[in-house]
């Protein structure tokens, strides 16, 4: 990976850090713990659909994802580098977590501007 | 001879000494172990924003859809790994926002505005945004 991108891929990792730090414990609070445990009401279909269409939730949901992955790309390369020594593999990891950011954040894409 | 001898010499581009590490080089140390954690956070981020697309993605697919996905987030193995996930999104947000004060120097009126203080207002902006997300969530059922 040329030095000429690193900035870019810090700035990603940095905008998902910081966005996913403040929403995801609330998000996954709710959505994923308390509702399935019956704590609080869950979201019926209609209230689900009504907010995931409206423009701003697409759009934000959009920025989060896209973001988010790009955060793990390049935190978990450095992890898999550091971490593991796999020096020498540099190019295929970068290649490896970057592209799966790219290709799921097009599958974000699509299914949140363009199919919701 | 004795260079066949020494296969570490090579005449004029002696090898470097590397001292070899181990590969679980951060299992030794209770700081190193939780700076690995830390890192390994990011698979956390990572799989709450695939999950959440999938949410939206079956909420489009209909009802039935999306009541079976609800019905497989109500299951017991389901919840303890959403669980363990929340407690690594937890353990990401507070080291992130820990580091705040190192990444961000704020200037004010000449001098440093102290680190609790840049402390303090990201802990308040994860409050602000936990209530709104809590509002929104909460309100819409």
């Amino acid at each position: 990976m040329p030095r000429s991108r690193e900035p870019i891929l810090w700035a990603l990792f940095s905008a998902g850090g910081m966005l996913s730090a403040l929403v995801f414990p609330a998000l996954a609070f709710v959505l994923w713990v308390a509702m399935p445990l019956g704590l609080v009401e869950p979201l019926a279909w209609q209230d689900m659909i009504g907010l995931v269409r409206h423009p701003l939730t697409r759009l934000f949901l959009f920025a989060l994802v896209t973001l988010s992955l790009f955060h793990w790309a390049h935190r978990f390369r450095y992890t898999l580098y550091d971490g593991l020594q796999l020096y020498h593999l540099n190019q295929l990891i970068a290649v490896v977590t970057y592209g799966a950011a790219v290709v799921l954040s097009s599958v974000a894409g699509y299914v949140l501007l363009v199919v919701l | 001879m004795a260079q066949r001898l020494n296969t570490d010499y090579t005449r004029y581009h002696p090898k470097w000494y590397r001292r070899r590490m181990p590969i679980f080089w951060w299992l030794g140390k209770g700081a190193y172990l939780k700076f690995i954690v830390r890192e390994l956070t990011s698979l956390s981020v990572a799989y709450a924003a695939l999950l959440l697309l999938l949410q939206a993605w079956f909420a489009t697919h209909g009802e039935d859809r999306y009541l079976q996905f609800t019905e497989w987030l109500q299951s017991a193995p389901i919840i303890s790994l959403h669980v363990v996930v929340l407690l690594a999104l937890l353990f990401h947000t507070v080291t992130w926002l820990g580091l705040a004060p190192k990444a961000l120097v704020i200037k004010l009126g000449g001098r440093r505005l102290p680190d609790r203080l840049v402390l303090a207002g990201h802990y308040v902006a994860w409050g602000g945004t936990t209530v709104v997300l809590l509002w929104i969530l909460l309100g819409v059922a």
